[in-house]
């Protein structure tokens, strides 16, 4: 298979219903065995793009292509997609093999063979000791793999997973994340993985699609995404960034002339479509450091500090009375900036970058 | 039993500790109105009758005698099967079986149209479903007959449109009874089927559709195993009624459609009446209600969860 070629292609998907507008003409391309992630707020259309893919839902506009052919005829039934829902809907009145042996029944299996093939599955999962309990009697962990299982066993062109890690307490979250990756990297399925937790996309994903109210910020790799974001929402919606009203003097091959509050001029990455005028710098808390003022430093004073073990945020104020977040490990702190006291911060070029609004 | 609860007793525990005095007034209920009539109609059965109605105590076994056996026991000749009375409950459970099957047949459709609408117009629905029930079986199964007799609205109606030319003599026949059965007792297979397909989720139909099953395969595999409860909870209450019905074969079918109900009916009614035989009859009949029931509380247990 190859790594490049394409699993999904959904073209500028349109989704209406009676008076909402779900998603408003979505592109993207997901290849083949990669873990592809949809990641945004809650109401911004990521079930509504799966449930399309799925055939649960039609679509209003556009198209949505699987291995080159366009799906919109085939009913849920027909398409080689299977999903893992958000709560399980594990058949309650089937055990746990004949749940994993339905999708391979239904598509012709004589039963020894999809047996011994839902066995299989139910070994990758680790649950082959729970082949005759019912649904009923499992725990969540336990009832999540099933769903997982399930879905996996008719080996599917592409895996549809809704947000399957949000009814898991977060010990438990966090070890399966590690297991999913590990099962998707040796079935060499593509993923579509939902979830709004970014750090969950962000430690599993090979690529992200940020999507907002219905449209897509920005599609690209975990660093491109959290380093490289597009726009003010990427750049607040991936971990925590400061966002610094500047003004900007000029833009030109991907690099801006701003000038800081307190009138600091830098020379940084903008994002593709930022202009000349006032913009937003985002500057990420963990990059920037804290020293005495100085003419080539930003200004600033503090008003707080919070203690968090590994590290210390540090909340302090422009002179333009904006708030700063500062990151600081904890090896450093030699001494703690008292509040009110004044400081300089500092910061590469290169870890601020202007963005669109 | 007096004694206070121990200090530090949940709840739970003073009640269980309690629980044989507060479950009297159920004892109570269950012995007067359910164990006593039956135990009363056990006993009748094997007593002797008394020529205008009501018995004589004196203990015999003529009414089984007279319901299985013709040339009886206690004649010179060998004893042999009677069938006026086993055909009679023969013809019965068929007429019970096939009018629970018809009200599975519209009942779950609409009992899914229901449950399936907007939650803020279920409770309309349900409603109309159960309006006929403001009015009394009696009255109701007239205006059935009325409804369906040779000159009645159904057959002029027919008339009107020429689908035929003679009008369609229904009365007096096993359609009538059919008919009568299933608008009785509709609505106990509506709301029971109602209330677990409500409960449904039906992401376990996407799930199948995902899949791989079309919609039959899902309906069979998935849907009806999981609203199982419901079924069978409306087909107990559609047929046990049915199968002791008098109204409806009484009013709609004739001599020809003659049921369990009439013949129990007739037992404790007027000169002709025969008191133990009717409660003979009760009693064959509340066995095979209690078999039915059995067999269904073994298989549930069997299927068990
Ligand atoms: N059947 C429907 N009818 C009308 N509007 C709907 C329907 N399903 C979804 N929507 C609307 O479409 C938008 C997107 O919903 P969707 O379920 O895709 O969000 P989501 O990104 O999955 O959110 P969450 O993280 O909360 O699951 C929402 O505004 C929602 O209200
Ligand atoms: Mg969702």
């Amino acid at each position: 298979m190859n790594q490049n070629s394409i699993a999904v292609d959904v073209e500028n998907v349109v989704k209406r219903y009676d008076s909402v507008t779900a998603l408003h003409g979505v592109s993207m391309d997901i290849r083949e065995g990669e873990f592809f992630t949809l990641l945004g707020p809650s109401g911004c259309g990521k079930t509504t793009l799966l449930r399309c893919i799925a055939g649960f839902e039609d679509v209003t506009e556009g198209a949505i292509r699987l291995r080159g052919e366009d799906i919109a005829p085939l009913p849920p039934h027909r398409r080689p997609v299977n999903t893992v829902f958000q709560q399980y809907a594990l058949f309650p009145h089937m055990t746990v093999l004949e749940n994993v042996s339905f999708g391979l029944r239904r598509r012709g299996w004589i039963e020894m063979d999809a047996e011994a093939r839902a066995r299989e599955v139910l070994e990758l999962v680790q649950l082959k000791d729970f082949a005759q309990r019912r649904p009923g009697q499992l725990s969540g962990g336990q009832q999540q793999r099933v769903a997982l299982a399930r879905a996996l066993a008719p080996n599917p062109e592409v895996l549809l997973l809704d947000e399957p890690l949000s009814a898991l307490d977060l010990k438990l979250r966090q070890a399966v994340r590690v297991e999913l990756k590990q099962i998707q990297r040796e079935t060499g399925i593509a993923f579509v993985f939902v979830t709004h937790d970014q750090e969950e996309a962000l430690t599993m994903s090979d690529r992200i699609a940020v999507m907002s109210e219905g449209y897509v910020q920005q599609i690209g790799t975990p660093r491109d995404i959290y380093e490289a974001p597009l726009n003010r929402f990427v750049a607040d919606f991936i971990g925590e960034t400061n966002l610094l009203d500047v003004e900007v003097a000029a833009v030109s091959e991907g690099m801006a002339e701003v000038f800081l509050p307190g009138g600091l001029a830098l020379r940084c990455p903008a994002a593709a479509s930022a202009v000349a005028g006032r913009g937003h710098l985002s500057v990420r808390p963990e990059r920037i450091s804290i020293g005495p003022k100085s003419a080539e430093t930003l200004p600033a004073t503090v008003t707080d500090h919070v203690y968090l073990g590994t590290d210390i945020h540090l909340h302090a104020r422009l002179v333009d009375g904006e708030p700063i977040l500062v990151r600081m490990q904890n090896s450093e702190s030699s001494g703690i900036p008292e509040r009110g006291s004044e400081l300089g911060l500092r910061f590469e070029a290169g870890a601020a970058r202007l963005l669109v609004d | 039993m007096a004694a206070a609860a121990p200090a530090g007793a949940t709840r739970s525990e003073i009640y269980r500790g309690n629980g044989p005095r507060l479950m009297l007034p159920v004892w109570a209920f269950i012995g007067i109105f359910l164990v006593l009539p039956v135990l009363l109609m056990a006993i009748y059965s094997f007593l002797t009758k008394e020529f205008r109605g009501g018995v004589i105590w004196e203990i015999t076994l003529a009414a089984y005698d007279q319901f299985f056996l013709d040339r009886g026991l206690f004649g010179d000749e060998p004893p042999q099967i009677e069938w006026t009375y086993i055909g009679i409950f023969w013809r019965s459970i068929w007429q019970a079986g096939l009018a629970t099957f018809f009200c599975l047949l519209i009942g779950f459709p609409t009992a899914w149209f229901i449950a399936t609408r907007n939650a803020a117009v279920r409770p309309v629905w349900l409603f109309l479903v159960t309006i006929p029930y403001w009015v009394n079986l009696l009255i109701r199964t007239v205006s059935m007959k009325f409804l369906i007799r040779d000159t009645g609205p159904l057959n002029e109606f027919l008339l009107w449109l020429g689908v035929i030319s003679e009008p369609l003599s229904l009365i007096n026949t096993n359609f009538a009874v059919q008919l009568g059965l299933f608008y009785s007792y509709l609505p106990f297979m509506v709301l029971p089927v109602y209330a677990a397909v409500e409960r449904y989720d039906f992401a376990l139909s996407e799930a199948a559709a995902d899949l791989y099953a079309d919609n039959w395969t899902t309906l069979r595999l998935v849907i009806l195993p999981v609203v199982k409860p419901g079924i069978v909870a409306g087909c107990i209450l559609v047929f046990v009624p049915s199968l002791g019905a008098f109204l409806a074969p009484d009013l709609l079918g004739g001599a020809k459609t003659f049921m369990i109900g009439s013949l129990i009916e007739e037992q404790f009614k007027g000169a002709a009446g025969n008191w133990p035989f009717g409660a003979a009859a009760a009693m064959i009949l509340l066995t095979i209600v209690l078999g039915v029931l059995l067999l269904h509380a073994r298989a549930q247990a069997k299927g068990g969860r």
